[in-house]
């Protein structure tokens, strides 16, 4: 195995190349850069500090919810604030942190594992950002003036629509979801394209590393799922605003429709929240178990069976809407045959971990916590699947039980284990691992002392969405238990945050590589240039770093004058053509704003949807203006490899 | 209240199935964790990685052979899942009781279907059944989704505005089993509560017979009152008492409110104290429910009450 240094600056350069490279890639100075900045790093940054945030909000509204809970007639919320607080918690958790959070880390890391310089279309990144910002501020502002959406993350309508929840509550919630929507698929097509078509030489398809793959298939379900809940959600709006009745069943409107649109995105959504979460853990673990990863084909296979099955199920969550029998059957059996992939996977990190020689660092003893806590939310999964028995546990706790098992076991803990790996890359520090062992045992603890118990409430008849219960129904032993395991959780992520303030400071130095692992962001230096490699590296292999050659190529002849990124093919990476990477741009933020005032704006007066516009069409002839470039006239044989 | 406690033959065959999915669930979790502890433990004390092909070799035998099981226990999974659904979805058949279930915000409207409209009886947040006999739900919503659920006899079927839908179910011993709504309802979906006694096939006829009647006349001149009470203030707007002036159905029908055991879909004993209460200030004990406060002297309330105890 090949030990990591420098390859890079073991090259001949150019004198002064580095200089012009860093003078072409600066940032704008100062504040002005901070909202300008377009390169992917940065924003990326950004991206997943706001999403962490609101994980953070999250985590507050499920404490409020299981304090409520602790006790049975318990009076610390009203049942208005706390249908508030359920339905911020989960919206929060899955349009403002879970999907975000997949496509922000990805932002960050996929153009430095795949070997380019930026992501593409820098701006629309930028500009993606922006929007999904707005939206969250504006969720939250509408919950503190007391108008936080209360029908639930799911918006079933009748209730959610005009006649049973008036005021302006439930626009808020949609056109959160809009503002949400934009942002994810903008980052789902410029991951795509980064992915398709800006690996570095090289790095044909069958060497591509198994994150990277995970986010193509996710990217693809977020292009597919995401445009049902837009449609939804605007056809909502418009019930609401002006007055259509799409899901008006006096008017022939049909309840159903909006079941049927929400979760055929629904439920591929906690795909595009599992499926990245399992290529970090397919990251990881060959790190730690210091050996190449088992099963690598078997693996891709599966990530992209569950991209195509995930949107065959989402009618197992209309089982108890009285279906027809033939068409519950073949959800059920889709809904089983899901396991089979992701068992597949299990059985590979288990393989791989089994041949290795493990090193029990923080970022693996969170994988190893999710292996733990996602096959058993697996198993529950094939349990609610089956009709008649989730025609028992459907909306008790039983489901709450599951759906947490599976988005803060496989979601949450493998983000927690992709943190502790890439903060040294992203900071150049290391964070303790002291604090991140306290962190993961009183996490692991905390969530299964706080969800466990929920799989026996649902059997003994717990709801969901209440916000008391009698004591007669006996279930506030198991609730006040629940709650003390939420109070873990809360612990673990102080230990967390201090974890953090701490080592952004005193943290060990991390240099290019801590962990000896193999992708290629761990070829340069921590954190990477703006430029992130001085040249770009040829891929040798399936794990570039391990599989150096002695003569280490790499890609000369890119300009450093110009902010070039190299063009290869789909297939087989093989160069195809420069591309100028265009530079800092306000536009991306001012023509952020404008979508802001329509959906904002829209959900007061219809006006909105023509000042809106208008104010765009000046910020879109900003955006598109054409600059002066000179032609570099070079051909792409002469950038050499 | 317990889906575990099965007392009729759909909860019954489900719970059986839960156990399979419950033993089933362990047996795998345990090998697949005691694998992943063992690959740990064993790579743990290792200096030197394997490799090679031999080891991967056997590595492939292992996951496939994982993969072979996986999918040999789903298949059966899926085969004893589809027999239990066949056996739950069975039909009504002739001689089934039917009762029609209306879902409020948050009430239970019921009514039990009877060719002759005279032996229609329509009540609320209560069901009585027959042991041993079985009844086929209809239900529908006025409202918003509501969702019928009684764990003890079966799954749950919402209730969706604009559609009917049915299920069948049947109580094999006497008892009082707890029904709730559960699907999100707005505000007061977490008191949305009602109760299903299962009785003997003779007790039921008495009840039934009971319920046909309209409701008693006043007996003595502070029931008297208390009607008057009844019919001059906001109750005559949304509730109905057979044979009186009283028809709206807005509100849950009070014919034979004392016969009840509980009051406001589940959420308070039947008792004169809580009565009181519910009268004067819903919203203090139920906030946002559909009943506005009222303002009684306390002669009113007073009569009031002996009329409402009387209505059994
Ligand atoms: C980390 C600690 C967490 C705790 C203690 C917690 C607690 C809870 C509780 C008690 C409920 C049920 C509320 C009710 O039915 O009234 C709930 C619902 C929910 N949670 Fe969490 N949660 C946590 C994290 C998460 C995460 C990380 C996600 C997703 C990424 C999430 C997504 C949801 C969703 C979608 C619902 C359903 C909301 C609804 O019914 O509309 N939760 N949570
Ligand atoms: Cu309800």
């Amino acid at each position: 195995m090949v030990t990591i240094e420098d390859a890079l600056t073991e090259q001949p350069l150019d004198p002064g190349e580095r200089e012009k490279l860093e003078r072409t890639w600066q940032p704008c100075p100062g504040f002005r850069g901070w909202l300008t900045s377009v390169d992917h790093k940065s924003v990326g940054k950004r991206y997943v500090a706001t999403a962490f945030l609101f994980f953070l909000l999250g985590g507050l509204e499920a404490s409020a919810i299981r304090l409520q809970l602790a006790r049975p007639e318990n009076r610390l919320l009203d049942p208005d604030q706390y249908n508030q607080i359920f339905t911020m918690h989960g919206t929060t958790m899955m349009f403002l942190f879970g999907v975000p959070v997949v496509l922000a880390s990805a932002t960050y890391l996929i153009p430095l594992m795949v070997g380019t310089r930026n992501i593409s279309y820098p701006r629309l990144n930028a500009f993606g950002y922006w929007v999904y910002l707005i939206g969250g501020l504006f969720l939250y502002s509408g919950f503190i003036l007391n108008t936080g959406p209360d029908s639930g993350w799911f918006s079933y309508v009748p209730l959610a629509g005009p006649e049973y929840s008036p005021g302006k509550r439930m626009d808020v919630w949609a056109q959160t979801v809009t503002f949400t929507e934009i942002a994810a698929i903008i980052a789902g097509i410029e991951l795509i394209v980064t992915i398709l078509k800006q690996r570095a030489p090289g790095m044909s398809l069958h060497r591509m590393p198994l994150y990277v793959w995970a986010i193509l298939v996710t990217s693809f379900v977020v292009l597919f799922a995401m445009p049902s809940v837009a449609l939804a959600s605007q056809m909502l709006a418009f019930d609401r605003l002006v007055g259509t009745h799409f899901f008006n069943p006096a008017e022939g409107g049909d309840p159903f429709l909006w079941q049927h649109l929400f979760w055929f995105f629904g439920h591929p959504e906690v795909y595009i929240m599992f499926l990245p979460a399992a290529g970090f853990a397919s990251e990881i673990i060959p790190v730690f178990a210091r050996r190449k990863m088992f099963g690598h084909t078997a693996v891709v296979l599966a990530l992209v069976a569950t991209g195509f099955i995930s949107f065959g199920l989402w009618v197992h969550h209309m089982f108890a809407t009285g279906l027809p029998q033939l068409s519950q059957s073949f959800f059920t059996a889709a809904s089983l045959m899901i396991a089979i992939p992701s068992g597949v996977q299990v059985f590979c990190w288990i393989a791989t971990l089994w041949a290795g020689r493990p090193r029990f660092d923080t970022p693996l003893l969170f994988v190893l916590g999710f292996i733990a806590l996602f096959v058993l939310g697996g198993i529950t999964g094939v349990m609610v699947g089956s009709v008649p028995f989730d025609q028992q546990v459907h909306d008790t706790y039983f489901v709450v039980a599951h759906l947490h098992y599976v988005q803060v076991g496989a979601f949450v803990f493998p983000l927690f284990a992709a943190f502790y790996f890439w903060f040294p890359k992203v900071t150049g520090r290391m964070l303790s691992e002291r604090a991140g062992k306290w962190n993961f045992w009183l996490f692991f603890l905390g969530v299964n002392i706080t969800f466990f118990p929920m799989h026996f409430l649902g059997m003994m008849g717990m709801t969901r969405r209440i916000y008391t219960y009698l004591p007669e129904t006996g279930w506030g032993d198991l609730n006040l238990l629940a709650t003390a395991g939420a109070m873990l959780i809360a612990a673990s992520v102080v230990v967390f945050l201090g974890n953090i303030a701490w080592s952004l400071r005193r943290g060990g130095l991390a240099g290019e590589n801590p962990w000896d692992a193999h992708t290629l962001e761990w070829a340069t230096s921590s954190p990477p240039p703006p430029y992130n490699f001085t040249h770009l590296p040829v891929v040798e292999g399936l794990y570039p770093v391990w599989e150096r050659s002695a003569e280490r190529p790499v890609v000369t002849g890119l300009s450093a004058e110009r902010r070039e990124i190299l063009v290869t093919t789909v297939l087989d990476a093989e160069p195809d053509s420069r591309h100028e990477n265009p530079g800092p741009s306000i536009w991306p933020l001012l023509s952020a704003l404008p979508v802001g005032v329509t959906f904002i704006g829209g959900i007061f007066t219809p006006w909105a949807f023509v000042i809106g516009p208008a104010l765009m069409l000046p910020a879109l002839i900003g955006w598109g203006w054409p600059q002066a470039i000179p032609p570099d006239d070079r051909s792409i044989e002469e950038v050499a490899a | 209240m317990s889906a575990a406690d099965p007392a009729g033959p759909q909860a019954d065959r489900i719970w059986d199935l839960g156990l399979l999915f419950i033993t089933l669930g362990s047996v795998v979790y345990a090998v697949v964790i005691g694998f992943l502890l063992y690959a740990l433990w064993q790579g743990g004390r290792r200096v030197e990685s394997v490799g090679g092909p031999a080891v991967e070799h056997g590595l492939t035998q292992w996951v496939a052979g994982a993969i072979v099981v996986t999918t040999v226990l789903l298949l059966g999974l899926l085969v004893a899942n589809l027999a239990v659904g066949r056996a739950t979805a069975e039909f009504a058949q002739p001689g089934a009781l039917t009762i029609r279930v209306t879902g409020h915000q948050w009430w239970w409207e019921i009514e039990y279907a009877d060719p002759e409209p005279s032996r229609r009886v329509v009540t609320a947040n209560e069901i009585h059944i027959p042991v041993g006999r079985q009844v086929r739900v209809e239900v529908s919503s006025r409202d918003v989704i509501h969702s019928f659920w009684v764990p003890n006899l079966h799954g749950k079927l919402d209730l969706t505005p604009g559609y009917r839908a049915s299920t069948v179910l049947r109580a094999d011993r006497p008892g009082v089993y707890h029904g709730r709504c559960a699907e999100f309802c707005g505000l007061q979906h977490a008191r949305m509560d009602f109760r299903v006694i299962a009785e003997s096939p003779g007790r039921f006829a008495a009840w039934y017979e009971g319920q046909l009647r309209p409701g008693r006349a006043p007996a003595t001149t502070l029931e008297q009152q208390g009607q008057q009470v009844f019919l001059s203030r906001g109750c005559v707007l949304c509730h109905t008492v057979r044979g009186s002036a009283a028809g709206s159905r807005v509100g849950p029908d009070l014919t034979h409110l004392a016969s009840r055991g509980t009051i406001a879909a589940g959420t308070l004993p039947n008792t004169r104290g809580h009565l009181a209460g519910w009268v004067l200030d819903p919203q203090s004990i139920k906030p946002g429910v559909l009943m506005p406060p009222n303002q009684l002297a306390a002669n009113e309330l007073r009569a009031l009450l002996a009329y409402l105890q009387s209505l059994n």
